[in-house]
């Protein structure tokens, strides 16, 4: 399989990401190395071996439903590009 | 040309758990805005979710209510997209492995009974909440809804009419309240609906173009925006125009749906398995012990009732909308045998006050032991149904119990033969023309001294006595 620039400019979109004509030039590129890299894995045979979705073996690692401290609200929006005290302050969207 | 309806529900349903899905923050409604927030609902780098259990045991139990098909191992997966609200980028919800397929509830729509398919229920985590500011471009984001548990119960399309959609939510609202899982609010928003719609020929075997309404906030708004949408489409087919596939918004004030511009290519999730959650892995043991948990449901309690207290099906229907409403009812009935008198006072003169004050049956003062007491003290004579109404209002004012009531205000009836013909010898002393008139054959001026009667009395008097001593004293 390989990537395409109208893909690489769609992930973006998707991203909200804008690149110029080369950055999109070097993502294409990039990216068909790190597929072609993938393909060599397609070598083995894995048809017997069932799809991993975890790294770890684990199972059913539960909390149970109980309330415990949240942050403080300083340090909440200490992260914000910008707040007004008590929210984030975003651009509008529609 | 005729066209057949093909509606399929996507239900959101907000899950009653004391703390968020991943996260230990807490989950209540109205606390000001970022108070419950913590690194992994905001979603920080660096942090682990951890998964609350009681979000899969509130999930297994609609999943049996529903009938669905259990997934011994299921997986939480990431569905990416970028909306201010959504602070990870990504939102953790479950694609290819749900926790439940393959089920159904019943409907009953014109006295017909029908099985609507239910695909999938999923876990999900809420996003958070935006604000509009109105003069600035800007927009508010609190983040305490984002992480909340959501159950995600998607139908198949097998719903035919806007009727038969009102019914299966309404079904399913009472099913999750019976369950105790969600508070089923539309209003609110804690029990959400979104609907697929199209419309094909008659006879015809594949589907037609869809549209997808949001906004309904209300049953009244799921039906109005469905028969709205149904004439749309309809017309534009008849004129040979092209449906969109587009999301469209109803608007209750305009009573139209609207369509919404700019976010065809926001359905590119690229869902994933999430690599932060381990699978979850559900055995028989584990499904036995939680449907031993399960409370009677609403069909089952509906047919009970019918089958057992006798009653007419819309008392059942009613009676049974919702499960404090129905022990209630079984409550009153311990103490007062007689099924339909019950419920006839439970649905005129209890559910009038009740609606009037908006308030729930948990939070009515009169109990329903007392409800029984008042009503076996018309049985034995005690009060008569009519001054029976008048203590009902006070009970309902007062929270007190009936006995007490009819002694402090002196309401007991009065079934002395000679006090009511003393009162009877005075009425007809006062009316003589009336007498006179009786007597000439105008029989049905009996009700005049009946009602005088009772006023003199106010309203105490025994109805049946005052009857039968007024026919003798003119017979
Ligand atoms: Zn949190």
């Amino acid at each position: 399989m390989k990537i395409t620039r109208e893909e690489v400019e769609h992930v973006a979109r998707l991203a909200r990401l804008k690149f110029g004509e080369e950055e999109v030039e070097m993502f294409t590129k990039q990216l068909n190395e790190i597929l072609l890299y993938m393909e060599k894995l397609n070598e083995l045979d894995t048809s017997e071996v069932p799809p991993t979705f975890h790294a770890m073996e684990k199972e059913n690692a539960f909390r149970s439903d109980e309330v415990g401290s949240s942050l403080e609200l300083k340090k909440v929006l200490d992260n914000a590009p910008e707040d007004n005290g008590e929210s984030f302050v975003v651009p509008k969207i529609f | 040309m005729d066209y057949e309806v093909i509606i399929g529900l996507e239900v959101h349903a907000q899950l009653l758990t004391e703390s968020k899905i991943f996260c230990t923050c807490s989950t209540t409604f109205g606390a000001s805005p970022n108070t419950h927030t913590c690194p992994v609902c905001l979603g920080m780098p660096g942090v682990l979710p951890v998964l609350n259990k009681k979000v899969v045991e509130f999930a297994l139990k609609l999943a049996l209510a529903t009938n669905c098909k259990i997934a011994s191992f299921s997986q939480f997966a990431r569905k990416n997209y970028f909306y201010p609200d959504l602070p990870k980028g990504y939102q953790i919800s479950q694609y290819e492995l749900p926790i439940a397929e393959h089920g159904w509830i019943e409907i009953e729509v014109n006295g017909e009974r029908k099985k609507i398919g239910i695909t999938r229920i999923h876990m999900e985590e809420d996003a958070g909440k935006l604000v509009h500011d109105e003069l600035k471009p800007v927009s508010y984001v609190d983040f305490n809804r984002t992480g909340v548990p959501l159950l995600e119960i998607v139908s198949e399309p097998d719903i035919r009419s806007s009727d038969e959609a009102v019914a299966y939510l309404k079904n399913l609202r009472d099913i999750v309240r019976y369950l105790g899982i969600c508070d089923g609010n539309m209003e609110e928003g804690s029990f959400r609906c979104d609907a697929n719609i199209s419309l094909r020929p008659v006879g015809q075997a594949e589907f037609g173009t869809r549209t997808e309404l949001k906004n309904m906030n209300s049953f009244r708004h799921v039906q109005r925006a469905l028969d709205y949408e149904i004439k749309r489409q309809k017309s534009l087919l008849l004129e040979g125009k092209e449906i969109v596939q587009e999301t469209r918004l109803w608007d209750e004030s305009s009573g139209k749906t609207l369509g919404m511009r700019g976010k065809e290519e926001a359905n590119d999730y690229r869902y994933f398995p999430d690599p932060d959650l381990v699978p979850i892995r559900v055995d028989s043991d584990w499904i036995q012990k939680v449907r031993e948990t399960l409370p009677e449901l609403p069909d089952e309690k509906r047919a009970r009732f019918l089958s057992e207290y006798h009653l007419p099906a819309y008392d059942a229907e009613v009676l049974t909308t919702s499960k404090d409403l129905a022990d209630y009812f079984e409550e009153c009935v311990k103490v007062y045998p007689q099924p339909k008198k019950v419920s006839n006072w439970i649905m005129a003169e209890l559910m009038r006050e009740l609606n009037r004050d908006n308030r729930d049956i948990t939070e009515c003062p009169v109990s329903p032991k007392n409800l029984g007491i008042l009503l076996s003290m018309i049985d034995d004579g005690t009060i008569s149904g009519k001054i029976a109404k008048t203590v009902f209002a006070e009970m309902y004012k007062t929270g007190k119990d009936p006995k007490s009531i009819v002694e402090e205000k002196g309401l007991v009836q009065v079934t002395d033969r000679g006090e009511i013909s003393k009162v009877i010898d005075e009425v007809l002393s006062e009316n003589p023309n009336q007498v006179k008139e009786y007597k000439e054959g105008k029989t049905k001026l009996l009700g005049f001294f009946v009602g005088q009667v009772m006023k003199k009395t106010r309203g105490k008097a025994n109805p049946k006595l005052v009857n039968e001593i007024l026919r003798e004293k003119l017979g």
